[in-house]
């Protein structure tokens, strides 16, 4: 089982962040960067699958700065064979991404194309289908389930309401959700053996963009809460206000 | 929020990439694992031994020991921060790990012969075999080398007998690693080490009743009644009171870091807090000059035992580290983490003296903490005789 498994380096989700001067970007400073939390049960999967095949390889690609080789180097620790860092500033745009990284796959020998369902920072949720797309391949999102028998893929993803079942055969590209697997810890052995795998550098191809950042704001700040009473006498004013002015029963 | 350690100076941009990895490792390790079952062990005063596989597994045990013997292979910096991560989730945790890696895999690495180390280390490095260390006796706890434990060679055996106190893992122990006189009583010289299997003939352990500190660990006694084990079992390496000292080192230099902590977790629960605690109208007593100053002296007091046991394991990376040096770092950091942790009690108020938070049971723990691995005094007379070339002790 030959995997590639797309990870980003993304803030620690208990970071705050704040945005730049310049009010298109954050500001980086004291933000700590993390693998993001979904491409590591990518990351899981594609590891066990290699494991339980008894041979194949695990490659970690990751188009960002050249910072994000720390983010590899986890990968690695956990148990990918090999990762290649594409240097670039991972864009706003999801199809700028998903063109640099479908440019790199295109010319690599794989069976399972692996993301997390979204990047915690932008949350476009966008890239695993536009590069299925462009490599023109089956695909599989919000992946909670995975059976791989041969060449043929089973997959349960989570949709509105319930669960959908699919089937398709490799190669393909499978989106990981929360609940697919419980990702390992590195182990110290594999944290310093992640220092001896190979981890090559190249530069991104160049993609234009057709969308423009053109501000970002923070969030509104929540407004104060209100008690209607206390005790049971309460419970059918609260109730009416949820059901009427929250509209949230 | 979840923990996210004390870093005023950067010491982090002094760590290699790897050091940075296994702290974040251990650190979530203890976040997800520990913390939520950590409380219940101390009040019930039991060791969480359900998190032995995982810690053998992620290879916390012994893990700046050769990656032949199935160790980590790791340097001593990552050592000492897998040390720091753990005793941040609870001072008996990291008793157990450096008991397991300084105290019985080191002497058998240091002074065992290949055989032996071929036979124990990987056993111990998995945790399916533990280990405990017995050199203190009822009477003689700092001065070791006045024990009265013996080893008599009887042909292809020896034969010990004696009573160990205060021994760490005791219970559960699987192997002892046991320091016996092999000549004469007054003869600190002929002190050896032994590899003592515990389930042997006249070979008993007893739980030590009516702690009040180190709750969620394994403290015994050991009784060695005529215990015979044959010569191969008998550490070659080993001779004189300074092999003992030897393994005491390193597992000082682990606890300096330890220490830092117990601290680190002690100041973390103290500034949230301090944050959220309103009292006088409104203002939370974080916005009071006592509160902050109180914080003020933790932090710069943690920062400084930072950078020391920092440059400490890098002059041990280098062979250079000399073991007062480990009295001075064990001594202040030790000593700067039971003060953190008295005062981070304080600042909490009355909630402080519950289990739900856990200024108190580190600033329980610690007292043991100060007391084994040589006494907060003992250290400074180390210090002392270095200083002035008198042994005051
Ligand atoms: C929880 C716990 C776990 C332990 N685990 C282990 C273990 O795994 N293996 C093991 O072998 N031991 C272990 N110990 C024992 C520990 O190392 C000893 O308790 C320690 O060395 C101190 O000895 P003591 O308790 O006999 O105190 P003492 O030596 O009797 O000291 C009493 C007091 O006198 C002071 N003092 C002693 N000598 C002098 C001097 N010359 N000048 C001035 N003051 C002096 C000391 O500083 C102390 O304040 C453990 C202890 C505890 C509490």
């Amino acid at each position: 089982m030959r995997s590639i498994v797309c990870i980003k380096r993304v803030p620690d989700t208990e970071t705050r962040v704040r945005i730049a001067a310049d009010g298109v970007s954050l500001d980086p400073s004291g933000v700590k960067y993390v693998l993001n939390p979904y491409d590591e049960i990518a990351l899981e999967e594609a590891i066990r699958l290699k494991e339980e095949a008894g041979e194949g390889s695990v490659t970690a690609l990751c188009l960002g700065p050249k910072e994000a080789a720390e983010q590899l180097r986890t990968a690695l620790a956990m148990g990918a064979d090999d990762a290649v860092l594409l240097a670039g500033e991972p864009s706003h745009d999801g199809l700028v991404t998903a063109k640099a990284l479908a440019a790199e796959i295109e010319g690599r020998e794989f069976d399972l194309l692996l993301f997390g369902k979204q990047a915690v920072d932008d949350d476009n949720m966008q890239v695993p289908a536009m590069v299925a797309e462009l490599l023109d391949l089956p695909c599989a999102t919000v992946v909670v389930g995975l059976e791989v028998s041969g060449r043929h893929v089973t997959a349960r993803r989570e949709v509105e309401g319930g669960h959908e079942t699919v089937e398709f055969d490799l190669p393909g590209v499978v989106a990981a959700q929360k609940g697919l697997n419980e990702p390992r810890y590195p182990s110290l052995k594999g944290i310093m053996s992640a220092k001896r795998k190979p981890l090559e550098e190249k530069e991104a191809a160049a993609v234009e963009s057709s969308l423009e950042l053109v501000s970002l704001s923070e969030p509104p700040a929540p407004e104060a809460g209100e008690i209607v009473g206390e005790g049971a006498d309460a419970v059918p004013e609260l109730v009416r206000k949820l059901r009427e002015e929250a509209k949230v029963l | 929020m979840s923990f996210q350690g004390v870093d005023y100076y950067d010491v982090d941009g002094m760590l290699e990439p790897e050091e940075r990895a296994v702290r974040d490792m251990v650190r979530g390790w203890v976040e997800e694992e520990v913390m939520p079952i950590i409380q219940r062990h101390y009040v019930d005063k039991t060791f969480p031994s359900e998190l032995i596989p995982q810690m053998a597994e992620l290879g916390f045990l012994g893990a700046n020991l050769p990656e032949k013997y199935g160790c980590a292979g790791l340097n001593n910096v990552a050592y000492g921060i897998i040390m720091q991560e753990l005793e941040r989730g609870d001072s008996g945790l990291r008793s157990f790990a450096s008991v397991q890696g300084a105290l019985v895999m080191y002497p058998i690495h240091a002074f065992g012969s290949e055989e032996q180390r071929e036979t124990w280390l990987p056993a111990l490095a998995s945790g399916e075999k533990i280990g405990c260390f017995g050199l203190t006796e009822p009477d003689f706890g700092s001065n070791p080398g006045g024990m009265l434990t013996r080893a008599v060679k009887d042909g292809d055996e020896w034969v010990l007998n004696g009573a160990k106190m205060w021994i760490t893992n005791g219970s559960m122990a699987d192997v002892a690693v046991v320091w016996a006189k092999t000549g004469e009583i007054d003869d600190v010289g002929s002190i050896r080490g032994f590899i003592v299997e515990t389930d042997r003939q006249g070979f008993s352990a007893r739980d030590q009743k009516g702690k009040l500190s180190l709750l969620a660990s394994d403290t015994s006694e050991l009784v060695l009644q005529d215990v015979c084990v044959p010569d191969s079992n008998l550490l070659p390496g080993s001779g004189g009171l300074k092999s003992p000292l030897m393994c005491l080192t390193q597992a000082r230099y682990g606890i300096a870091w330890g220490a830092v902590g117990a601290a680190m977790a002690c100041f973390d629960e103290a500034v949230s807090y301090s944050k959220n605690r309103v009292q006088f109208g409104g203002k939370p007593i974080a916005a009071t000059q006592i509160q902050q100053i109180r914080l003020a002296e933790m932090l710069t007091e943690i920062t400084k035992a930072q950078l020391l046991v920092l440059r400490l394991g890098r002059l041990k990376d280098a062979g250079t580290m000399r073991p007062q040096q480990v009295s001075l770092a064990k001594r202040n950091n030790v000593n700067m983490a039971c003060e953190c942790a008295r005062e981070a009690r304080r600042l909490l108020g009355a909630n402080g003296i519950l289990v739900e938070y856990q200024a108190m049971r580190h600033m329980a723990n610690l007292e043991s903490v100060y007391t084994y691995e040589g006494t907060h005094d003992v250290h400074g007379l180390i210090l002392g005789q270095d200083i002035t070339g008198h042994p005051a002790y």
